[in-house]
């Protein structure tokens, strides 16, 4: 037990005359790191880098479950491209994540400015507007959409009093869309409340000041209150952005029940239940794994493109206190 | 002056309440629709703009407790609260194990295993769902619960090791250097110091992994192929699909009956989870 000195990989600590003199031996901590450790290690192993190399593998093959994959190399890629339902698949994913997301994520600090100053029944209000995003990727909440937005059903009716009438949202291959639209933008919670946190670290000065020069509510939201939380605002982007690309439950449920083929017309055909159809259905878990690495690059591909614009717009404050 | 200076600020505070409470009456319309539709008679849920029963029933609950497709309702209770429990305790023990790795042991590699550890979460679960569901199927444990407990018992949910280790990070160190001084060990600090300490991220991590686990459907949905095993999800779509004719009444009913365990945590958690989701970011 000989006790190191100084670290020099724990230059980021303000160093404390304590901290020095009690560090334990390397090997010794080594050790314990790797105990701690030893279920995740085994978890990220068994159930993530093994199970996406073989996925990787997969994607390269022809495989029923039964026999043993085949290797037919880019195959299955080639047949993704000239597979219409792929591409329906992925436009109505896209379709979901561009309209879904902004309309979310707006509705979200559209609440939070709402949410920010104290008053009374603060908590209340907060965990009232939290409440749909804790239940809303429930098969229950599905099931009460596809009641809700369902020919003849409250939306119609509601709007066919103000004369704007669509009929049944969900057997309308153009409205069902908008249907699981509405679900996602509903659960807009879980980012109102990062933004509620944000907004929270704004400094009060930065308005004062901006009122006394005489800069109206909008040119406040815009000067002060925007350029301060985009990295919130990132944040959120990033999480949600990848959050719908894997949408499943809500479409399943929405687009019905039985047999299900995506909704009327293919219209909620989205692409994680085209994979599982795929994969799951029919057993052509070579195919779904290449659609699986095609969602992958696509996530990371979009995940990439936030990270390289964010210089032009995300604010990093020194001291964010 | 000062008088009409606070009437002013009195009513903009009664406008505020006002707009509030009506956008939220709008939210949460669809929950009050299910509470007034489950006491509807069957044909009047889907037509009628009413939101509470004229004359309240209960026939659709009454038809609950014959069960779905011979399967008694609470067959399938039992079944999620099972694996819901057994996920809060598998997420508790690996992922704060793993949390205080990262969080208080200065070991090699650190860093880079950290950095793995988070870029899992980016990672879309479809490219792990085939090869997982294979591996488990080559093991023989297709209809059993363990390829839906096994990641929780090995920390795979990488949000709840993220979370624990932000908050563990934020305990003064002069707390295990002074348990060192007096001879502790690393298992002793981890469950006697930071463990305690703890509380509000475990609790925090508890209630989602409850909830999510509750409202889980695609893990039930590939794993599980016997009704009997069948979580409360899963007898929620067989109900909806058994019935060719749309049963209104009894879905409703279902449905609330099948949220009512979540609505409660949640009214019983509820500042826990808003603060906890604030600081860690978890979605819902």
């Amino acid at each position: 037990m000989t006790p190191t000195t100084t670290r020099a990989t724990d230059g980021a600590r303000p160093p404390t005359g304590k901290s020095r003199a009690t560090a334990a031996p390397g090997r010794r901590e080594n050790l314990a790191g790797y105990l701690f450790l030893t279920p995740w290690c085994i978890g990220i192993l068994l159930l993530t880098l093994g199970p996406m190399l073989v996925s990787l593998y997969l994607a390269f093959t022809d495989y029923n479950l039964f026999d043993s994959p085949r290797w037919i190399g880019f195959e299955n890629f080639q047949d993704l491209f000239q597979d219409d339902r792929w591409w329906t698949s992925v436009q109505v994913t896209l379709k979901y994540v561009l309209i879904g997301t902004p309309l979310k994520l707006a509705a979200a600090l559209a609440v939070a400015l709402l949410l920010v100053k104290p008053r009374k029944g603060q908590g209340f209000y907060r965990s009232a507007f939290y409440a749909p995003s804790l239940i809303g990727a429930s098969v229950s909440v599905g099931i009460v959409w596809r009641a809700i937005f369902n020919d003849d059903a409250i939306v119609d009716k509601s709007m066919s009093l103000f004369g704007w009438d669509v009929g049944g949202w969900i057997g309308d291959p153009d409205w069902a869309l908008p249907t699981l639209v509405t679900l996602t933008v509903w659960q807009f919670g879980a980012p109102m409340v990062i933004f509620l946190a944000g907004l929270k670290q704004v400094p009060g000065e930065l308005y004062e000041a901006a009122e006394m020069d005489g800069a109206g509510r909008w040119r406040r939201f815009r000067s002060i209150t925007l350029p301060m939380i985009s990295p919130v605002l990132f944040f959120n982007l990033l999480l949600e952005l990848i959050h719908s690309f894997q949408v499943f439950t809500s479409a399943v449920v929405i687009a019905g029940s039985g047999t299900n083929t995506g909704g009327p017309g293919d219209s909620l055909l989205v692409y994680g239940w085209y994979l599982y159809e795929q994969g799951f259905r029919n057993l052509r878990m070579g195919y779904a794994a290449a659609m699986a690495w095609m969602l992958m690059l696509g996530i990371g591909l979009v995940t990439a493109v936030l990270f390289k614009t964010q210089r032009g717009w995300v604010h990093y404050e020194e001291d964010a206190g | 002056m000062s008088a009409s200076l606070t009437v002013g600020r009195r009513a903009r505070s009664v406008i505020w309440h006002v707009g509030a409470l009506a956008v939220l009456a709008v939210i949460l319309y669809p929950v009050v629709w299910v509470i007034g539709g489950s006491f509807k008679p069957g044909d009047q849920i889907i037509g009628s703009l009413q939101v509470l029963p004229t004359d309240p029933i209960t026939d659709n609950y009454r038809r609950l407790s014959d069960g779905i497709a011979d399967v008694p309702i609470s067959t399938f209770f039992t079944n999620s609260l099972l694996l819901a429990g057994g996920s809060v305790i598998g997420v508790l023990f690996s992922c704060s194990l793993a949390a205080y790795a990262f969080a208080r042991i200065r070991f090699a590699g650190r860093d880079a295993l950290f950095t793995l550890m988070i870029s899992t979460l980016l990672l879309p679960f479809q490219v792990l769902i085939i090869p997982q569901y294979i591996l488990f199927q080559k093991l023989d444990l297709i209809n059993t619960y363990v390829p839906l407990l096994l990641g929780k018992y090995l920390a795979a949910d990488a949000f709840f090791v993220f979370l624990m280790v932000q908050f563990m990070r934020g305990l003064p160190r002069e707390l295990d250097e002074a348990a060192r001084l007096d001879g502790c060990g690393h298992l002793r600090i981890y469950w006697n110091i930071v463990l305690p300490l703890c509380r509000p991220a475990l609790i925090t991590s508890a209630i989602f992994t409850f909830i999510w686990s509750w409202n889980d459907f695609i893990g039930p949905l590939l794993y599980l192929n016997e009704p009997d095993k069948y979580t409360v999800s899963l007898g929620l779509k067989l109900f909806i699909d058994q019935d060719s004719v749309a049963d209104y009444g009894g879905m409703v009913a279902m449905s609330l009956v099948a949220l009512l365990p979540v609505l409660l945590f949640f009214l019983a958690f509820q500042r826990y989870l808003v603060e906890g989701a604030a600081t860690s970011g978890l979605k819902g």
